[in-house]
């Protein structure tokens, strides 16, 4: 019986529970609900809880100590000649058994005691299995009787319902936590790693990045260099390429959008201006690789200018225009939050739209309309897929947007993909990038939702 | 928007509208407003009369606030909104085409019911409206229109020395007297009052009438206003709306101690509103 099963069973006995419970509420209470201190239902629910969550308990628990104890059990039984192996040996051996036992693929030949370990082995995990089923139906039965004793007038079970329910959404929002500290464990663990094989100075300071290690000693090009600082301009470059198209355009949109615009304009205007939000950035990337670079190079020819045929001004133009929508959409909300009570208040001092627009609406929306850019800006530091493809691989150290650059995002993305080995400085840059990435990003986000939700307080 | 019907020459009924005391300084013929099919206005006749106040009442959705803003013409900014009639400031008719609406603004300010200070410091709240008419030049005529507007809203005393304050930190009071300044900084004939002291507690609103009382001298004031005793205390003429019709208009003593119209009558003692 597989968990999946386990699960069903306890789900039809759950439900079965539940409507058992409801009718011993109703029974109990004289066929009405009405001297129940909670309705049926809750009775219902009481009795299904205590059917369903202790046996699930058990089998979490089961499943997370079960291999430990089955291992040591194993481990215990081994023959003596495995005594002599090494640590490295012998867990190969305890994979080769578990593998057998299991019915899997065994590259070792397979000896009598192998197989005689691998019979026990799976010996043990079936006991272990049948005890644990005989100790979850034992918990489900006694769970049912003692929910059925409790019900009663009095029993206040919508209480004990809303209690479990509160713990189950707190563990919910619990593991999304949780996920979210794995991952910055993992990062600044691996970077911490990196950080013993590269000097932290170096990484942070350094002017020259050519992440090549070495697998062999006399291999050509061994030395890799990790310094990072090209990879931040590059990303500063691009962004402020982006920032610099989307900002006017995603401002000018807003202000139109909400203080111009009929109301039927609007309505077909502003989902449309969205669908830019939807687009894939994937079909963003080849757009500015296909169609945007080879533009600017061919203008850029025809008044004797050498472009890069991938560049950041490319790669910047085509990402501003990703990102328009953030702006516009967002400082068109602060800029609707403005209370209409301030317009008519300009307008009665015979202020013209236009005047209302620059020195009241705006004034009154700048912090909302900051948190927007700064928001688009953390979304354009952390944008991918553009940049893989149009704005190049070659770490250069330059301020012109005409020549290749690269990110820290498209260093990542290099760095990891292909077939690659997990301890060597190369691999664990990118973790490092990562980590500075990350912080970054988050210091932008946490700022600019600082102020946009002091502004939002100041109209609520 | 709205562009309301222009006639030449409106045929002045001779009504109870005619009967301002003093000279009449805004005058409305027939003036009737729809949003969108429902009409919200229906054929007015009313005079403002100079330097005084005139109180409008009536109970909700009655159109008398919808009447108010077509004196400066607020009602432009409302979608759907269309006013036909003729209004006229100073024998000028102000829904004319060639009437700049910036202009009329800045002769007709108003006051509205929230206090609504820009969120500015106290300073540039005032001087916003001087400003966009190009009344001020340099920071002394700025300095002396701050001071003077304030003096006659009554809030010198208090904010001169937290001028660079935001005015959205002033308490509800004293932010509709920081409107009022504003209005009055503009230098406007006619001041238009929405409710001004329905969002504010009762010391604050007696300040906001003795106020009133004060602006008199120098300005032609409408005042909308829930409250009867209110209209009582500061207004010389009343004006009573009832479903979107100018039901009575009087002398304030008058409509409350002897109303002609027994609608008005019904309404002053309280027995619908």
């Amino acid at each position: 019986m597989n968990v999946l099963t386990i699960l069903l069973v306890l789900l039809i006995l759950s439900a079965a529970a539940y409507f058992v419970g409801q009718r011993q509420a109703l029974a109990v209470g004289g066929g009405s609900a009405k001297q129940l201190h909670s309705l049926p239902s809750y009775h219902g629910f009481y009795t299904a809880l205590w059917v369903a969550l202790p046996a699930i308990i058990l089998l979490i628990l089961w499943l997370v100590i079960e291999p430990h104890v089955a291992e040591s059990v194993l481990r215990a039984n081994l023959p003596q000649a495995y005594s002599q192996l090494t640590d490295a040996e012998l867990n190969l051996r305890i994979g080769e058994i578990k593998r057998l036992a299991t019915g899997n693929i065994v590259g070792a030949t397979i000896s009598q005691d192998l197989q005689a370990a691998a019979d026990s082995y799976a010996n043990t995990m079936t006991v272990s299995r049948i005890a644990m089923l005989l100790i979850m139906a034992a918990l489900v039965g006694i769970g049912f009787v003692f929910a059925r004793k409790r019900i009663s007038i009095t029993l206040r079970a919508r209480n004990q319902v809303e209690r479990v329910t509160t713990i189950i959404m707190f563990l919910a929002s619990l593991i999304a936590i949780l996920t979210t500290v794995g991952i910055i464990l993992s990062l600044l663990f691996e970077t911490g790693r990196f950080f013993t094989m590269v000097p932290f100075w170096d990484f942070l300071f350094g002017i020259h990045w050519s992440p090549q290690t070495a697998l062999r000693a006399d291999q050509v090009g061994a030395s890799g260099a990790f310094g990072a600082i090209p990879l931040f301009a590059g990303t500063l470059l691009i962004t402020f390429i982006a920032m610099l198209v989307a900002v006017p355009v995603g401002l000018f949109s807003a202000i139109y959008m909400s203080e111009y615009a009929s109301p039927r304009v609007r309505a077909i205007a502003k989902p449309l201006l969205e669908v830019l939000a939807g687009i894939p950035t994937v079909v963003y990337g080849f757009f500015a690789a296909l169609a945007v670079a080879p533009f600017f190079r061919g203008m850029g020819e025809s008044i004797g200018l050498d472009v890069s045929s991938e560049s950041a001004l490319a790669a910047g133009m085509v990402m501003g225009i990703m990102i328009i929508p953030f702006v516009s959409s967002l400082s068109d909300d602060v800029m609707n939050a403005v209370p209409q009570t301030l317009r008519d208040g300009s307008y009665a001092l015979g202020a013209t739209q236009s005047e209302t627009v620059r020195q009241v609406i705006l004034p009154a929306a700048l912090p909302g309309i900051v948190g927007a850019v700064l928001l688009a800006v953390s979304r354009a530091i952390g944008e991918t897929m553009i940049v893989v493809m149009a704005a190049g691989l070659a770490a250069n150290l330059t301020a012109n947007p005409l020549e290749s650059v690269t990110t820290v995002t498209v260093q990542i993305v290099t760095l990891l993909t292909g077939d690659q080995e997990f301890d060597s400085a190369k691999t664990l840059a990118a973790f490092a990038l990562g980590l500075v990435l990350f912080v970054v990003t988050l210091c932008l986000n946490v700022y600019a939702l600082h102020i946009v939700r002091k502004y939002r307080e100041k109209y609520d | 928007m709205s562009l309301a019907e222009t006639e030449g020459t409106a045929p002045v009924q001779a009504g109870q509208a005619a009967q301002a005391a003093g000279e009449a300084k805004m005058t409305a013929r027939d003036a009737n407003v729809y949003y969108g099919d429902a009409q919200a206005l229906k054929h007015v006749d009313l005079d403002i009369g100079t330097n005084e106040v005139t109180s409008l009442i009536g109970p909700s959705g009655c159109g008398k606030s919808t009447f108010l803003r077509c004196l400066n013409r607020m009602n432009d900014v409302i979608d759907g909104c269309r006013v036909k009639g003729d209004i006229r400031l100073d024998e000028e008719d102000i829904y004319h085409p060639s009437l700049d609406v910036v202009q009329l603004r800045a002769r007709v300010g108003m006051v509205f019911q929230k206090p609504n200070p820009f969120p500015k410091s106290i300073y540039e709240n005032i001087v916003y409206g001087p400003r966009i008419h190009g009344m001020v030049h340099n920071k002394g005529d700025m300095d002396e229109i701050v001071e003077s507007s304030l003096r006659r809203a009554g809030l010198w005393e208090e904010a001169k020395d937290r001028l660079e304050q935001p005015g959205t930190g002033l308490s509800g009071g004293q932010q509709q007297r920081l409107c009022i300044a504003r209005a009055i900084a503009v230098n406007p004939e006619v001041i238009l009052m929405d409710e001004p002291c329905s969002a504010l507690d009762p010391i604050a609103t007696s300040r906001i009438e003795e106020l009133i009382d004060e602006l008199r001298q120098n300005f032609t004031i409408v005042i909308v206003t829930h409250s009867m005793q209110q209209a009582a205390r500061v207004s010389q003429r009343t004006a009573f709306f009832h479903l979107g019709i100018l039901v009575e208009v009087g002398p304030t003593e008058e409509i409350f101690t002897n109303p002609k119209d027994k609608r008005t009558q019904d309404y002053i003692t309280g027995r619908f509103g």
